[in-house]
């Protein structure tokens, strides 16, 4: 390999030891992928395939059972501040204010800073997702979207390599999460930051990502598919559904989903230890 | 709504009070001499046959004159009611305090390793439920001090509380923050700081509440035991004097002190808490 990818995923495997001695259960195996630089992944697959797993992995908060993770050609090992992670449920400090939130992964990144360049910086990114009138309040007294926001401008502000997300917009009603969606197409066009999401939401992978990656189901689940997406930014969510490849993409992915996902899954097919998932692309 | 629920909590306590206080009055009252008194039969509490519990009235008039010269030192064996108080709240504190500095620490410890938690937890079952009193005599012994072994007393009795609750707290910090201090780097040292102690902040601070109350309610045993000053000393002295209006009347202001000590410590935890 001459050329490296921005993140190489090399046969990836997640196990735990089963009831009797010697047998164990594996989530997923041999999972190989590569993100480049400035790509905006998403991951879509059922419930137990192991693609949390993979994202705490590659965060470094979880230990993978076997293979190896490069980023910019290096290993990955343990977490680290180039790589921001947006979680589910917001995961922000409650004792302390938006703002103190937001300076605290500010001051952890650049603890030389002066004082007035962490607060400057901290509230720029606040000021990125509409949050510039809720410096003082505490997560308690936001709604679950301005929690989000939050956590999002803490996750930009600290300026990563790559951006993990865990279902960012799984706990949102679909209106707020029609507002956030956009509101991270604008920050992320603005920073061309690599992002690898975790999502639910066929229409969300769509509109987001540059690829969708596929999960077939677990035990022994695979990446089967990587799907181009081949609908040109910028993208607006009432504009996208007119585009002639939306519903292809659509519907290949909920095809898979609903029938190919069990059919692709490690126990009925054999797979070898050096396969990339299938590229797929719909363009007409 | 809430105010006039609160007036009318007013009214009933303050019914309850006069009933309480009124019943107790009635009840006691010295019967009226039929003749002239000598100086030996007013000194022995007037006419009556039976010593009688002092009357409220009594016990008010009594507080005013003390309360308005709390801090006089008449010798060892008569110093004012503040006088003796302070030594109690000094004592308490000095021994709280020094409990802190030990609980929090080896509770963090605890909580953070599962070890160390298993390791010491057969030490901490065995030691707790020991009456702190019980420890007296050995450090009346070892420490040839009855101020320091007062002292000691608190602060074996102030200790359980703050370490169980500070390990309990911490061993129960949401992982959601824990990976929050692990993706931004934060060094262990920065982790316990940053995020575990203000986690934990609330919980640690109900046992130091806790805490402050026990070593509240031993501390008038400890120095009934050593002697010499403090509240506890007062009550027993008086006891030994036959001045039962002066023992209520400390029986009050413990029990107003210990109030106070726990509206401080609640102010406290206030101060920390946060809502999830």
């Amino acid at each position: 390999m001459s050329k490296h990818s921005f993140l190489e995923i090399q046969g990836l495997k997640k196990s735990y030891p089963g009831q009797t001695k010697g047998e164990e259960t594996v989530i997923f195996e041999h999972a190989n992928f590569n993100i480049e630089k400035g790509e905006f992944i998403c991951v879509i697959g059922h419930s137990g395939c192991g693609k949390s797993t993979i994202l705490n992995i590659l965060a470094g908060l979880d230990e993978a059972s076997d293979g190896l993770v490069f980023m910019n050609g290096k290993e990955v090992s343990g977490p680290s501040l180039e790589r921001g992670v947006i979680f589910q449920n917001y995961s922000l400090l409650p004792w302390k204010t938006t703002l103190e939130n937001i300076v605290f992964a500010v001051r952890a990144k650049w603890p030389h800073w002066p004082k007035e360049k962490i607060i400057e910086h901290s509230k720029h990114y606040l000021s990125l997702v509409g949050l510039d009138h809720a410096l003082d309040r505490k997560p308690a007294q936001l709604s679950g979207g301005m929690r989000q926001r939050v956590s999002i401008a803490r996750a930009f502000s600290t300026q990563p390599e790559l951006l993990l997300m865990d279902e960012p917009f799984g706990a949102l009603d679909a209106l707020t999460r029609g507002v956030i969606q956009e509101e991270l197409i604008k920050i992320w066009s603005e920073s061309k930051q690599t992002v690898f999401m975790i999502t639910h939401d066929v229409d969300e992978a769509i509109l987001l990502s540059d690829r969708i990656l596929l999960m077939s189901n677990g035990p022994h689940a695979q990446i089967a598919e990587s799907v181009t997406v081949s609908i040109p930014r910028q993208r607006k969510r009432t504009d996208i559904i007119h585009h002639p490849d939306y519903y292809k993409i659509r519907n290949h992915l909920v095809d898979f989903l609903i029938n190919r996902s069990k059919d692709l899954s490690g126990v009925a097919t054999q797979v070898t230890a050096g396969q990339q998932p299938k590229t797929i692309n719909l363009a007409s | 709504m809430l105010k006039s629920l609160n007036f009318k909590a007013t009214i009933v306590a303050f019914l309850l009070l006069v009933v309480l206080l009124g019943s107790w009055e009635w009840m006691n009252q010295k019967p009226q001499a039929t003749q002239a008194l000598s100086e030996y039969e007013l000194l022995m509490g007037g006419a009556s046959q039976q010593a009688q519990v002092p009357p409220p009235s009594e016990i008010i008039k009594l507080a005013y004159e003390e309360l308005s010269n709390p801090f006089y030192d008449a010798g060892p064996n008569d110093k004012g009611i503040g006088i003796q108080l302070a030594y109690s709240v000094y004592r308490v504190l000095v021994g709280f305090f020094l409990a802190a500095l030990v609980a929090i620490p080896v509770g963090f410890l605890i909580g953070m390793s599962p070890l160390m938690y298993k390791a010491l937890n057969p030490y901490i079952q065995v030691l707790r439920p020991i009456s702190p009193l019980a420890w007296m005599p050995l450090a009346l012994f070892i420490i040839k001090d009855s101020e320091l072994s007062a002292i000691f007393v608190i602060f074996i009795c102030s200790i359980w509380p703050m370490l169980l609750n500070t390990a309990f707290g911490v061993s129960n910090v949401r992982k959601d923050w824990i990976n929050v201090a692990k993706t931004h780097q934060l060094s262990p040292i920065q982790t316990a700081f940053q995020v575990i102690l203000p986690a934990a902040a609330p919980t640690i601070l109900t046992g130091m509440r806790i805490s402050i109350g026990i070593a509240w309610l031993v501390i008038v045993a400890a120095e009934m035991l050593v002697g010499g000053t403090g509240i506890g000393y007062y009550v027993w002295n008086e006891w030994n004097n036959l001045d039962l209006a002066s023992v209520i009347f400390s029986i009050f202001m413990i029990g107003l002190i210990g109030m106070i000590l726990d509206m401080i410590l609640a102010a406290a935890a206030r101060f920390v808490s946060y809502q999830e």
